[in-house]
């Protein structure tokens, strides 16, 4: 257990490393809050607009797509976390057979790897939470009652994110150098079918059966549930809130036993085709 | 001067050169897509998905708009709707370009620089300029999978109707905004001669920004009547070539009355000429930089530095 917990404290460690040193750290702080601000931004004119060319303000809906695209931050980095530590291990800084072969758990290092991003889009979620209570009139609340309940969803989320991207990371291992489109794909999955932008309901039958699939429907749910004061028609009403935690809970543990799954046949592939160690540089 | 250097100096012999240097750069982009039918996959498909997320936000909006709205109304929003989500699709068709002109030129000499290649290019008897029209020529044909895609994606799924009144002009746009787009990517391609991972790190960073300020999800001009701030950040993100062009392109194919004909920056033939600037500028200043930045780069010992 303490050779885990060594190896992801070094990876996480590693991981900041790699994602800050090229600059200052104040440089590096404003480049972590453009990207998440500038995301948020794209929908707040989308607002705008539509609200302009109509003529109809509907806050509400403003509100719910905007605490949905702030905890998005979390997906989108986590995933691009744990997608380019194999590519850029394998192909940028060809290292990857000096790690692999070293006597630790390549999954954990991963895993270690992925954290530091986490610990970077905490600062872009709390900038873009704050910038919309305080500048856009975001109608939010937080009452010191649901944090308990908040820190337990957030901990749970992260983790199913960590499983998620593992489990879809495996597939790296058999691929050219394109992680970069995988990450900006895949977060598009989510994008759609959980509810992060508008309710499941306006989604067709099929694609709201999708959504209640994927754990972190259940993750933005309770979220919004706890940040904003107001209830909204997303498809989920029928469930409490701890029925929803539950969910979440329950599809940690089966995303966490497959994305172990999946990695050890990821490798295995890889091994047996021969491109653990590849580079392409088309 | 001997045979082989009056034969290296001829004209027709150069060009003929730096001709094979852009096919032979192409090439594996394009045979490159053929061999790995995943990438087409998370190229072509996955991609849409994010373009239906913002698809479905207009649609969640107007759908609580019309709620309580008269028939009359009802109608505007729908009609205003479907201009909307035609802006999407067009963006997200855009947005393709975008992503190969930040990953696939400008980023490309870092990527090579990384993996060894860099110093090959180099010593190779053909103009640099020729190496990185290889690799637009190249992008272009990789990319246009993905935008066609999309664009049949929001004809088919998201029932988009285009009116195009003036093909001819939606042609000449549409190169000319990608001429300017590949010159600005290969301007940037010459500051990673120069530059490790901050620039990189630029790349990333001019994604959600540079979708924001040039509009790849809204009309551009929503930012301009905005006012105050949201002019400034227009006119930055219009020297990026894909937001006048997209402008002009969304004119060109919903109609000078689409959201009111309030939401336009410029008369698409104005902003034709303004990409043609672009463009000129962009491939001069590519030139130029391309040549100072090497030699800059020679001089400081960074370009076949690795990991920097």
């Amino acid at each position: 257990m303490s050779t885990y917990w060594r190896t992801f404290k070094t990876a996480a460690w590693l991981g900041w490393e790699m994602d800050s040193n090229w600059t200052e750290p104040w440089l590096f702080l404003i480049y972590s809050i453009i990207k998440p601000v500038a995301g948020a931004f794209i929908l707040v004119f989308m607002y705008v607009v539509i609200w302009s060319i109509n003529g109809i303000a509907d806050p509400q809906s403003f509100a719910f797509l905007y605490v949905g695209n702030a905890f998005f931050i979390f997906v989108g980095s986590t995933l691009f976390g744990t997608f380019q530590v194999i590519q850029s291990d394998r192909e940028w800084y060809q290292t990857l057979r000096y790690v692999y072969i070293s006597p630790i758990s390549y999954y954990v290092y991963i895993l270690g790897r992925a954290f530091s991003k986490i610990l970077v889009s905490i600062f872009g979620v709390l900038i873009t939470l704050g910038f919309g209570f305080f500048f856009l009139h975001v109608d939010m609340r937080f009452t010191p009652d649901r944090i308990p309940l908040f820190i337990v969803s957030l901990a749970l989320g992260l983790f199913v994110l960590l499983a998620i991207g593992i489990t879809l990371g495996a597939a790296t291992f058999l691929m050219a150098r394109h992680s970069q489109t995988l990450a900006e794909a895949v977060p598009g999955v989510f994008y759609v079918f959980c509810g992060v932008l508008f309710p499941l309901t306006i989604l067709p039958s099929w694609g709201q059966s999708i959504g209640t699939a994927i754990p972190l429907t259940y993750w933005f749910e309770i979220t919004r549930r706890i940040l904003l004061p107001f209830q909204y028609n997303t498809g989920l009403a029928a469930f409490g809130d701890w029925e929803i935690l539950a969910f979440l809970l329950i599809s940690t543990f089966v995303f966490f036993g497959l994305s172990l799954g999946v990695f050890r046949l990821g490798e295995y592939l890889a091994r047996k085709a021969g491109k653990l160690d590849m580079t392409t540089s088309y | 001067m001997n045979e082989v250097s009056a034969r290296r100096s001829d004209l027709a012999f150069r060009i003929a050169l730096n001709l094979r240097s852009i096919r032979g750069r192409a090439y594996p982009r394009i045979i490159g897509a053929n061999r790995e039918p995943s990438w087409i996959f998370f190229e072509a498909v996955l991609p849409l998905l994010t373009i239906a997320a913002y698809v479905f936000i207009y649609r969640a909006i107007a759908a609580n708009q019309i709620v309580n709205a008269n028939a009359e109304t009802a109608a505007r929003i729908l009609a205003n709707t479907n201009a909307l989500v035609a802006s999407v699709v067009l963006g997200g068709a855009m947005v393709a370009f975008w992503l190969n002109v930040l990953w696939s030129m400008a980023s490309q000499l870092y990527w090579e620089k990384e993996i060894g290649n860099l110093q090959l290019y180099m010593m190779a008897p053909m103009n640099r300029m020729a190496l990185l029209g290889g690799m637009a020529i190249g992008g272009v044909f990789m990319t246009s999978v993905r935008a066609i895609s999309t664009l049949v994606a929001g004809v088919l799924v998201f029932g988009v109707v285009f009116q195009v009144a003036d093909p001819l002009m939606l042609l000449a746009v549409f190169f000319v905004t990608l001429v300017a787009l590949y010159g600005l990517g290969m301007f940037f391609a010459s500051l990673y001669l120069l530059w490790g991972r901050e620039a990189w790190n630029v790349s990333a960073l001019l994604e959600e920004p540079i979708f924001f300020s040039s509009g790849f999800y809204f009309p551009l001009g929503g930012l301009f009547n905005y006012g105050g701030w949201g002019s400034v950040v227009g006119i930055v993100g219009s020297i990026i070539p894909a937001g006048l062009g997209l402008d002009a392109l969304r004119q060109l194919t919903l109609g000078q009355t689409a959201f009111g004909g309030k939401f336009w920056v410029l008369s698409a033939p104005v902003e034709l000429e303004i990409l043609l600037v672009l463009a000129i500028g962009f491939l001069v200043l590519a030139r130029y930089a391309l040549a100072y930045l090497e030699l800059l780069a020679k001089r400081e010992g960074k370009l076949t530095s690795r990991h920097q």
